[in-house]
């Protein structure tokens, strides 16, 4: 065997030996992402008494529906609706109110100079690293003062606000990006800045509104602290507030508990599943580009 | 810049300024209103409350200059809270964000599999903080599934009382935290590995560097900037821990779990101190200050514009 060879044939053997050991890293880490998961839904399909009684055991026996059954059909299943709802609500608005504000500034921030621009632009980067917690006990002052507790929007719109700085720093290089001439062009057949932003970017700009809007989502969908202060009673609250209570109430129902969670849960995987590239892909394209 | 139209740049253009400062107002206000009322605002106001002996309900008449301050420094409580914070920080920073760029490392290759691995280990960033939280203390129950499986292994030993055992329990919110958020760590650093021309490596390795020494040497200092957000952004988050613990122990027990955050809620909230907790918060907010600041000066000037997050829900 010549030189060559022999130092390419060692090379596949490391190659492969580190393929298996990393393989087995890997499948390690994901058993121990998927078993809580994993735990939470075979968990619904248990009984308490296989629960508390065989925790060990990893398939339900019997398989029980009634738990998944109970919360979406049952006797108390008002609640969970009436707190999808709520979130779906609150989602809608906060979504609504991050994106549609954030793309007109990120369009300023981005296309039109003027004196104090980046100053502006900072306070709003420095946003993204302020948390919620600083502001939540003026927040529900605020709030109050202003006729809003009790509304869905006293909380939908601080979540918009605190979601705006992420929204406007990933939109605006994006604007940035779309070529000047076509601004020329559009100005030339008679646009206004607006119908420039609105018929010519905005249209360009889809696949970044839809990674801002997917993660506005995200974050409103699993908000926890804000509506915990600014929401008003039961009929008001969101799913996450939805599962404290209900995990609370029920603690020596288990079963019923990894229910409700998983129930709760479930819009978010889906959604995850289905819009990962946005998620992604928005969270690291800063990171990235450079 | 960017833009070409450049309206106010002609000499003649007088009304045309004047219409382009209202497009602007038009485009930015929206945004700045709502910046400013619901983040700028509630923390101003923060500072002003916390010079006050306030129940949150009646007038604000019971000025005490900075005694709130000086009661916060001077607390127990509240040093081992920020101790908290800190313990999680550090911990962060020597353990999850190593184990995340080891991870991204393996996944920077091609592998049949790959993109379900990637799936699976960004998945606990997109489930709500809280509804983990839930799930983790039902595992963690005296006799349940995690001190069944140790057993099982037989590791029957190293069970703890994790929740309850006051020694104990800010590691099991470490384990629990890293468990939700070293994916979204990974898909950054991974982000940051891809930006990096192959090449580079392979050149240090055809030149006799080990493939550590070229890991080391070449891949690491490249990688800086991205580390540094991973790094800013697990200090922040790190910061505002509230939701998990919240659910989980309440700050408990007997306070071993507290955050500034947790500490904050209960003191504006439960004991009505709203003076007190504001200050609390002011205080908070001054750490979150010093790491923007950081942040804008090490970050954001020199390599992102779209660094990044979502720790604010």
């Amino acid at each position: 065997m010549s030189a060559p060879e022999a130092r390419r044939s060692t090379r596949l053997v490391r190659v492969g030996a580190f393929n298996v050991a990393s393989y087995g890293i890997l499948i390690a880490v994901a058993l121990l992402i998927l078993v809580p998961i994993a735990f939470a839904i075979l968990g619904g399909f248990k009984s308490n008494n296989q629960l508390v009684g065989d925790p060990g055991s990893v398939i339900p026996n019997p398989w029980v529906a009634s738990n998944y059954t109970d919360v979406l059909f049952g006797a108390n299943s008002g609640a969970f609706w009436q707190e999808v709802s709520n979130s779906l609500i609150v989602a809608v608005i906060a979504v609504a109110a991050t994106v549609v504000p954030g793309s007109l500034a990120a369009f300023v921030f981005a296309r039109i100079a003027f004196p104090g621009r980046e100053a502006i632009y900072t306070l709003f980067t420095l946003g993204l690293l302020f948390p919620a917690a600083v502001a939540i006990l003026p927040l529900y002052i605020l709030v109050r003062n202003l006729g809003l507790s009790g509304n869905f929007l006293g909380v939908a719109l601080p979540e918009a606000a605190f979601g705006l700085p992420l929204t406007i720093i990933i939109l605006r290089p994006f604007f940035r990006g779309i070529p000047a001439e076509l601004e020329d062009a559009a100005r030339i057949d008679g646009c206004s800045t607006f119908g420039f932003f609105w018929r010519v970017l905005l249209p360009l700009a889809r696949p970044a509104i839809a990674t801002v809007s997917v993660l506005a989502i995200v974050s409103t969908w699993n908000a926890f602290i804000l509506p915990l202060i600014l929401l008003n009673g039961e009929s008001q609250w969101t799913l996450p507030l939805g599962v404290m209570n209900f995990s609370g109430t029920y603690s020596a129902d288990q079963a019923r508990i990894l229910a409700f969670t998983v129930l709760a849960i479930m819009p978010a995987v889906i959604f995850y599943a289905v819009a990962e590239r946005q998620i992604v892909g928005g969270l690291t394209a800063g990171s990235v580009k450079g | 810049m960017s833009t070409s139209s450049a309206i106010g740049a002609r000499p003649e253009a007088g009304a045309r300024s004047r219409s382009r400062w209202i497009t602007i107002a038009v485009f930015l206000l929206p945004a700045l209103a709502l910046f400013v009322i619901f983040v700028l605002l509630p923390i101003a106001q923060a500072a002003h409350y916390s010079l006050y002996k306030w129940n949150g309900l009646q007038p604000l008449t019971d000025f005490i200059g900075l005694k709130n301050y000086q009661v916060a420094l001077a607390s127990d409580t509240f040093k081992s809270a920020i101790a908290n914070n800190v313990f999680i920080v550090v911990l962060s920073l020597a353990l999850q964000i190593p184990f995340s760029l080891g991870l991204a490392v393996l996944l920077n290759r091609r592998f049949p599999g790959r993109g379900v691995f990637r799936l699976i280990f960004f998945l606990p960033y997109v489930l709500s903080e809280a509804i983990t939280g839930i799930v983790f203390s039902l595992m963690l129950r005296p006799d349940a599934i995690v001190d069944t499986s140790l057993k099982g292994l037989g590791l029957g030993g190293l069970i703890q009382d994790w929740l309850g055992d006051g020694t104990i329990v800010m590691f099991t919110l470490f384990v629990i935290i890293s468990w939700k958020y070293f994916g979204f760590h990974m898909i950054l650093l991974l982000a940051g590995l891809q930006g990096i021309p192959r090449e580079l490596e392979e050149a240090a390795r055809i030149d006799g560097a080990g493939r550590w020494q070229a890991f080391r040497h070449v891949t690491l200092p490249l990688l800086g900037p991205t580390l540094r957000v991973s790094v800013f952004l697990s200090m922040v988050g790190a910061l505002q821990l509230f939701d998990m613990i919240w659910v989980m122990t309440k700050g408990g027990p007997i306070g071993a779990s507290n955050t500034m955050a947790t500490l904050m809620f209960k003191n504006g909230f439960q004991s009505q101190l709203m003076g007190y907790g504001s200050a609390l918060a002011v205080i908070l907010f001054g750490f979150a200050l010093v790491l923007a600041l950081a942040y804008q000066r090490l970050v954001l000037r020199r390599d992102v514009e779209g660094a990044v997050t979502a720790f604010n829900g």
